[in-house]
């Protein structure tokens, strides 16, 4: 059985099948990529699996478990972190406070009435901070935070409820190069460390051939390819879909 | 069967009405994204205008006609200065500050109407060559109204050409779906928008003026008729004009029987219809799916810190209150007592606005369910005070529970909308049900027990009751319950994707501030020995909205700052005066363009500069 186990996925919008008949496995220690060309449908199959989107037709198993139809919620309690695309983290807390909440939420203890927030799993919170390189900043509201930081801090929110998989969606956008490969390095080592599996999307080449042990490639809504770096980036289609001419 | 037809028509002449007004306030939420509560102060304008014309002018068809046009004229007029010097200021601030803005139009306006008119009713005189009836089917009908029913039609056909064959109208269109875009394509959205509001309003006072025939006008018609209108344009979805159409007349409809079979609920019905039509449709019958309004207040929201110290200076002042009677006359502590139950009131509401981004329109609700809760157990049970006062918070709790329910379901607006929905509904209940309730005089004698019947004591008893239930609200604040709050309003997407239930805590955080407004409301009840209805109004909502405003939304502190200010001004200054009504709306509209963070957040700002 593997981790997770997507089948035959499909979702349209009025007319349009953005996701047709999608299948792949996701194991423990992958770090996966999804790449293709704009409106291939990356995020609509992110959405498929984290529960924000329903798909027409299809199964999303994690470790066996059926995930459609699941709010986001229930599926996140499953084992399913995600970090967006475009961050979104609680502006009006400070750092440590965002990722307090995560684990104040895993713990059921959303509902306290009394006992300061700010003062529980602290320590827990500072020591996901520093795997990140965001303890330094852990007292600073998250509004004020530069791009890259903000990413790290959803890196580590996502961290924080111990997920199986992590769904990273556009993970380095809007970094600076440098930022890019060393969050993608931190990626990995986590990927190492925790047994994490690990599937996003990105446009970045030099970021997917450099840390992504396998790739699928989607075009128009369907898998053209997927195998290890080297295979997909001599595939004749991919090499179409991304450069144009003949098929 | 002749008589049903009948009553079917006259609910069709009512839906021709109601579509004229809700059309104009559909097409501004359209276009300006701003509910505007002024809109049934305009259409009483009209009637006003209307009036005063048809008596000079009226006697003959041409004249009628023109002074109606004229009418739908001034109130359009009066529409475009309100869009240059207010609305424009207003488009890119949270909804609480647009709603509360235009509703400082409204208390203006109101005494406006009252100077230049007078305070009695007015007849008007027959729409001249309309003044007699047609048979149908046996009964009588009035030409006047079969005129209006004709004309509902018409003017939505008119509307419909002017949005779809006119230049004007395709770019009124162009800027509703996406304002930065048509600027960038060189409309000058300013003088669209102008234009806009010129047309809504012209729009509610066609529909004021061409009351004038049929009814009295009176100065209850603003706020009687934008309920109405709300409600219209909320079931048929906000911004379609197709929509308006078919919501009012299936309220006319509903209006014209519901009256024959539940007369005792008839003001209840319609907002029990919206609720259902909500549910079942939550973007109203013909609104199409989009983003819900931005939460503006989410995107500004500034980090909340607990205060050091603030504990310490809490029993400071605590203390300090507690020995103000030894000093202070019997009306000095009358006064007081009431600011601490109001601050309660404002610090409940607080918890929904500051923490939760809710704008609830009907916090009075519960405020209104605690006191009726309270003084009913003492009127019909004979239960003794503490008895009562315990009761208070578990009605509103249990009101709020319900309530909370549905409209915990939606955001922005749409919530905005709904808790003034069931405002509506509890007012009207206290309003009509008048053998249980009391109706409009409300329930008397609610006294406090013996031991309790000194001014002081009373006072010693609400601060303390008061004092123990901010203090529990301020810790809830910030508990993981306040914090799981906030972040369902910093980022709802971020939140669920974590695994907060976001619903849930808005729920339960509806049902905690409306059982402490209960409390706030059973205090207050026996500290002025009767309620009544208004308790429940919208006014009532909108003061509690005045006190967290004047205080700031972002503080946890500033609503007790604003209810004390905001009672001192009440009782002090606007009760000396007759225009009093006049002063709270300029007060309003000043708050809402000079302290757009509310006293207590610009004088921290004050602080921070220099």
């Amino acid at each position: 059985m593997s981790r997770l186990e997507v089948r035959d996925l499909w979702r349209g919008f009025g007319g349009v099948q953005a996701v047709r008949g999608v299948s792949f496995t996701l194991e423990s220690g992958d770090l996966l990529a999804l790449i293709g060309p704009n409106g291939a449908g990356k995020s609509t199959c992110f959405n498929l699996l984290n529960g924000q989107l329903r798909p027409d037709q299809g199964s999303v198993r994690l470790d066996g478990i059926d995930l459609v139809g699941l709010p986001p919620r229930r599926i996140w309690a499953l084992g399913v972190g995600r970090t967006f695309q475009i961050t979104a983290t609680f502006a009006s807390m400070s750092v440590a406070e965002n990722v307090q909440m995560v684990l104040l939420s895993r713990a059921r203890r959303l509902f306290g009435l009394w006992r300061p927030a700010a003062r529980q799993f602290r320590a827990e919170a500072l020591a996901l901070l520093d795997r990140v390189g965001m303890a330094a900043q852990a007292d600073r509201p998250c509004g004020v935070l530069a791009y890259g930081d903000l990413k790290r801090v959803e890196l580590a929110m996502a961290l924080a409820s111990d997920p199986k998989i992590l769904l990273m969606d556009e993970p380095t956008a809007g970094m600076a190069p440098t930022e890019r490969l060393e969050l993608m390095a931190l990626t990995a080592a986590l990927v190492r460390e925790r047994g994490l599996a690990v599937l996003f999307t990105e446009h970045d080449m030099d970021v997917v051939f450099g840390h992504a042990t396998r790739l699928l490639v989607l075009d128009r809504g369907q898998l053209i390819a997927e195998g290890p770096p080297d295979a997909v980036r001599a595939d004749p289609r991919v090499q179409s879909v991304y450069l144009g001419g003949e098929p | 069967m002749s008589f049903l037809l009948v009553q079917s028509l006259s609910g069709l002449a009512t839906a021709a009405t109601l579509f004229l007004v809700s059309s104009g306030l559909t097409i501004v939420f359209g276009v300006t994204r701003i509910v505007n509560f002024a809109h049934g102060s305009l259409y009483m304008l009209g009637a006003y205008l209307g009036w005063s014309l048809i008596e000079r002018f009226g006697g003959t068809v041409g004249g009628f006609w023109a002074s109606v046009a004229a009418a739908a004229l001034g109130a359009g007029a009066l529409g475009a200065v309100m869009e240059v010097g207010l609305l424009r200021r207003l488009y890119r601030s949270p909804e609480l500050f647009q709603l509360l803005g235009t509703f400082g139009v409204v208390l203006i306006l109101q005494d406006a109407v009252a100077w230049i008119w007078g305070p009695e009713d007015l007849m008007g005189r027959r729409a001249p060559g309309l003044k007699g009836s047609v048979e149908i089917l046996g009964q009588p009908f009035p030409l006047y109204d079969l005129m209006l029913i004709g004309l509902g039609p018409l003017v939505l056909a008119l509307l419909w050409l002017l949005f779809t064959r006119t230049r004007w109208g395709v770019l009124v269109r162009a800027a509703t779906q996406d304002r930065d875009m048509a600027s960038a394509l060189g409309v000058d959205p300013a003088r669209l928008f102008t234009g806009v509001l010129f047309l809504g309003s012209a729009l509610a006072g066609l529909g004021g003026a061409l009351q004038v025939p049929r009814e009295a006008v009176n100065l209850h018609m603003d706020m009687a008729i934008i309920v109405e209108a709300f409600v219209v344009v909320v079931v048929g979805g906000m911004g379609s004009l197709t929509g308006a159409f078919l919501a009012a007349l299936l309220i006319g409809q509903l209006q014209a029987f519901g009256i024959l079979v539940f007369p005792q609920i008839t003001l209840v019905l319609v907002f029990l219809f919206m609720a259902v039509v909500l549910i079942l449709r939550p973007h109203g019958l013909l609104g199409r799916a989009e983003d819900a309004p931005p939460s503006a207040a989410a995107a500004h929201a500034p980090p909340m810190v607990a205060g050091r110290g603030v504990g310490w200076a809490a029993l400071g002042l605590l203390a300090l209150l507690a020995a103000l009677p030894l000093v202070a006359g019997d009306y000095a502590v009358i006064l007081l007592t009431e600011t601490v139950i109001l601050a309660l009131f404002a610090a409940s509401l607080h918890l929904l606005i500051g923490l939760g981004g809710l704008v609830s329109f009907g916090h009075a609700a519960y405020f209104g369910l605690g006191a009726y809760g309270a003084a009913l157990f003492v009127k019909h049970l004979g239960a003794p005070m503490p008895l009562a006062l315990a009761a208070a918070p578990l009605v509103a709790g249990l009101g709020a529970l319900a309530a909370g329910w549905f409209c915990v379901r939606r955001s922005g607006l749409y919530f905005a909308m709904l808790t003034l929905a069931f405002a509506q509904i509890a007012w009207s209940v206290a309003f009509q049900w008048s053998g249980f309730t009391g109706g409009d005089n409300g329930v008397l004698g609610v006294w406090p027990s013996g031991w309790a019947s000194g001014k002081a004591v009373y006072y010693w008893l609400t601060l303390g009751l008061c004092a123990g239930a901010l203090g529990l609200l301020r810790r809830a604040a910030f508990a993981p319950f306040g914090y799981a709050l906030r972040a369902g309003r910093d980022s709802s997407l971020r939140a669920e994707s974590v695994g907060i239930d976001v619903r849930r805590h808005q729920w339960f955080a509806f049902a905690l501030a409306g059982s402490a407004a209960g409390l706030a409301g059973g205090l207050y009840a026996f500290a002025k020995g009767s309620v009544f209805p208004t308790l429940m109004a919208v006014p009532a909502s909108v003061d509690a909205l005045v006190m967290v405003l004047m205080g700031g939304v972002q503080t946890v502190s500033g609503p007790l700052a604003g209810a004390a200010l905001f009672h001192l001004l009440e009782t002090q200054v606007m009760r000396a005066t007759d225009w009093w009504r006049l002063l709270l709306g300029l007060v309003i509209v000043a708050l809402v363009l000079l302290f757009p963070k509310g006293i207590v957040g610009f004088l921290a700002g004050l602080r921070g500069r220099s």
